[in-house]
């Protein structure tokens, strides 16, 4: 099914019996059992106003529109999504509702937030076919329960989005990345710690074990930009070895979209702890290989095909299966169970917005 | 300002209720006698009185469980309160419910400056968020007008900002963690020191639902380390349409400041008479202020000035040291003071597009003239959030109601304009009735269905937030369950 309006994504699934399965791009292998509803028809600019960094869109816009729509004015999503096709080499165009549906953000996500902190408003169809508003254009709005926040990261479970309002930021003019190369994990997380805790607002903050290497990136205007490195290489010389790297961008994307697992076999986690935690937790998952992002506070492990990571984070946070055959997923669940209030809560609110169970049922519970 | 009535079976309970409350509390924790209840009796919407039932002051979470659950099983509404500073009425009481105020659970638990967070019990006042972590630089970013008073428990409620949203965000998108209680009793925790919690975005749902959901009485807060240095500038215009295509242009041209503050004729003038901040006698006044190193911020503010003077501007005043700094905003920083010293007013918060400023602010002076009554501006003009300030005669019979009607008139021309009616304040019992013209019944029933999960009995800070008549089927179900 591919509704050509929010009044037809509303009557097809007032109509459906059985359950659905929601999808924008499908470049994240997300596939729940059902009929596939897809959103990619709903697409379109409704409204952009550089000046108040405000952009209104229908969910199913490729991002790739998006982006080259906010380039033109200099300004670009803070937020920085990944792209999952390298990682799962699926193909397929990523559309906005898909990264706000699973709250996708990237490297800058320490600094500017994530998707759900530029999310502005909704609009979306529940379960039982009604279209409901939520939130707005405006950058502050507390007019309501902010179910704005609820629909992103919900991935289409509690309703189909059809229409989202976005706060956008002016691009940096200058991007510039300190390497401290001979860094350990232990040094490498204090390195990064060092450098999120100084005043020069680092906007990333990721480890590559298998080069000894943290990076941290300030942007902004050019002086700027160079001006924080090279406070940043005197502050972080106690950590290893800091040097400014030239080109970045390619780096930054490459941690952005796990490049380091490309092409290479295995199930790939994605692990959200409190930064200081990744130090000792990292040994503890046996992993072949491992990248760290904010800061330690987000670990991508790349594991023997079937292994239940989960049983090794054995600190607070919580892990997500991002790569795995479609029986593993099954076994495991894509997102970590939760324990029972919470669980309860979630139930609850499913219930509530999906009364017949078929957007994506099982996908989050 | 209807209210529900009170439940007489719940008022015959009293003498009960405040016997098992005495069980699990300390005997100063419940406020029972009359002249003592009348502190709760209004938040500073003080337009509007009723003392409550009963008040009660936890000290923790165990405490605020063992309240909610014996309220739980008696079927008590129960109004959760933080340091009472709301202006949209939000910790008003009814007379048959128990207040939970906060304020004895103001410690602060952890610290940890390596993973920029810190964990406080949620009756802390939000300055001392930051006072407790300044000796290493650090700072709470969200700073609401009334931070020296007011509550993270009430930020967390109303989902509160600041002067410095723009670039910092507002409470939600620096909330990492909870612990919440909910009404049966149940201590949940979403979220924590890690960067996105699990599961359903919660965390989300619970920051602005104005105690409706549960009781926070932990929070785990994003801290930030200092910026090297701050320093305004002051931009004064013969006109709001050129102040706000100023605004427009230093947004466009990719500077971000970290503050953009508007003040119209009125707002400047009533200033200038209480503060003598020598502002300039102007239409409209900027005060932007960016961050840095003294170096990145001569680079920024030189790239504002530019766009600034290519609008014209009557006067352009520099910082040229912290002192000229101190006195760019000690006009602002009075204009509440300085409102209060020409009559009582009341502050709205509407939100608009930054684009539709200068019709809306036409739009109010015209108002301003049909209803007779003056007001004044004052707004964050990077995030389009407004505060007209009312002026009104409390002692004059009818002046109240034309000043809310009045008020009312300003928020609706705010959603026509393509915003909404609160932007930090929060909706509480002001808003209430004003949320069908932001919202049609279908949208507002998603929300219900939120509060639903969360207390089915709707027990929790019942009356607020949805018009009592969108609610009336709800409240009365679970009255007639009692």
């Amino acid at each position: 099914m591919t509704p050509q309006t929010e009044a037809e994504l509303a009557e097809m699934i007032a109509g459906a019996s059985g359950p659905l399965c929601i999808q924008g791009g499908g470049t994240r292998g997300l596939d729940a059992d059902g009929e596939r509803l897809s959103t990619r028809a709903l697409s379109g600019v409704e409204l952009y106003e550089p000046g108040a960094l405000t952009l209104v869109v229908k969910a199913g816009t490729p991002v790739a529109e998006v982006e080259a729509l906010l380039a033109s004015e200099n300004q670009r999503l803070a937020f920085e999504p990944m792209d999952h096709r390298g990682l799962l080499g699926t193909d397929g165009e990523p559309t906005i509702g898909g990264v706000i549906a699973g709250n996708v953000s990237g490297p800058r996500r320490i600094q500017a937030g994530a998707a759900r902190d530029h999310l502005l408003g909704v609009r979306f169809v529940d379960g039982s076919g009604q279209a409901v508003k939520n939130g707005g254009r405006v950058m502050k709005n507390v007019t309501g329960y902010d179910l704005v926040k609820l629909m992103c990261g919900a991935h289409g479970t509690l309703g189909v989005l059809s229409e989202v309002s976005l706060k956008v930021l002016p691009r940096a003019e200058a991007s510039a990345t300190v390497a401290v190369e001979g860094a350990g994990p232990a040094d490498a997380v204090a390195a990064m710690s060092a450098a999120l805790g100084s005043p020069y607002d680092v906007t990333g903050a990721a480890y590559d074990p298998e080069k000894q290497t943290a990076f941290v990136r300030v942007e902004g205007f050019a002086d700027s930009a160079a001006y924080r490195c090279r406070k940043l290489v005197s502050e972080l010389a106690g950590f290893g070895s800091p040097r400014i790297e030239g080109e970045d961008a390619g780096l930054w994307r490459g941690i952005r979209d796990a490049a380091a697992f490309h092409g290479r076999d295995g199930d790939v986690w994605r692990i959200s702890v409190k930064p200081s935690d990744a130090v000792a937790l990292a040994p503890r998952l046996q992993a072949e290989a491992l990248q760290f992002d904010w800061g330690g506070g987000l670990i991508w492990a790349l594991v023997p095909a079937g292994t239940d990571l989960r049983a090794r984070v054995t600190v607070p946070g919580h892990a997500t299966l991002v790569r795995a055959s479609a029986d593993t997923r099954k076994r495991l669940c894509v997102f970590q169970p939760q324990p029972g209030p919470l669980a309860a809560i979630s139930d609850g609110l499913r219930r509530q917005f999906d009364p017949k169970g078929i957007l994506n049922p099982g996908l989050m519970g | 300002m209807e209210m529900p009535s009170p439940n007489p079976a719940i008022l015959a309970r009293k003498a009960r209720l405040a016997e098992r409350l005495l069980a699990v509390l300390p005997g100063d924790a419940v406020i029972q006698d009359a002249a003592e209840t009348r502190a709760y009796e209004c938040d500073a919407l003080t337009a509007y009185k009723c003392p409550p039932l009963l008040a009660v002051l936890p000290r923790n979470t165990q405490e605020v469980s063992d309240i909610l659950r014996i309220c739980h099983e008696e079927g008590v509404p129960v109004v959760p309160r933080g340091a009472g500073t709301s202006l949209a009425g939000g910790a008003l009481p009814t007379a048959d419910c128990v207040i939970l105020g906060v304020a004895r659970m103001n410690g602060v638990l952890e610290t940890d400056y390596q993973n920029r967070i810190i964990r406080v019990q949620t009756g802390r006042t939000n300055l001392s968020v930051s006072g407790a972590v300044e000796e290493e630089d650090f700072f709470y970013a969200p700073d609401p007008s009334s931070q020296l008073a007011c509550a993270i428990a009430g930020n967390i409620a109303m989902n509160s900002g600041g002067a410095h949203c723009l670039k910092y965000g507002v409470t939600t998108n620096n909330l990492l963690g909870v612990t919440l209680v909910m009404m049966d009793g149940t201590v949940v925790e979403i979220g924590g020191a890690h960067l996105d919690a699990g599961g359903l975005d919660l965390l989300g749902v619970i920051c602005g639902s104005e105690g409706q959901l549960g009781v926070v009485t932990e929070a785990t807060l994003r801290i930030l380390r200092k910026p090297e240095g701050a320093r305004p500038i002051l931009v004064g215009y013969d006109s709001n349409e050129v102040a706000g295509a100023c605004v427009s242009d230093i947004i466009k041209a990719g500077v971000l400041p970290v503050a953009i503050e508007f003040m119209d004729r009125p707002c400047i003038e009533a200033c200038e008479a209480f503060a003598k901040a020598g502002y300039p006698k102007c239409e409209a006044l900027l005060i932007i202020e960016v961050e840095g190193s003294p170096a990145e911020i001569d680079h920024q503010l030189g790239l504002i000035i530019e766009i600034a003077r290519s609008h014209n501007p009557v006067e352009l005043r520099e910082a040229g040291d912290a002192d000229e700094a101190t006195r760019i905003w000690l006009g602002r920083k009075s204009a509440f003071g300085a409102m209060g010293q020409i009559n009582d007013y009341m502050c709205l918060d509407g939100t608009i597009p930054v684009s539709s400023l200068p019709f809306v602010l036409r739009r109010i002076g015209e108002m301003s003239r049909e209803f007779g009554l003056d007001v004044a501006n004052v707004f964050h003009a990077g995030d389009g959030n407004m505060h007209p300030l009312i002026l009104f005669d409390a002692n004059k019979p009818g002046d109240l109601e034309t000043c809310e009607a009045f008020g009312a008139e300003i928020l609706k021309l705010c959603v026509e304009a393509g915003g909404c009616l609160t932007g930090e304040h929060g909706v509480g019992i002001e808003k209430r009735d004003l949320m069908l013209y932001q919202y049609t019944a279908e949208d507002l029933e998603a929300q219900l269905k939120v509060k639903d999960v969360f207390d089915p009995k709707w027990l929790l800070n019942p009356a607020k937030v949805f018009p009592l008549s969108a609610t009336q089927d709800r409240r009365d179900v679970a009255l007639a369950a009692e």
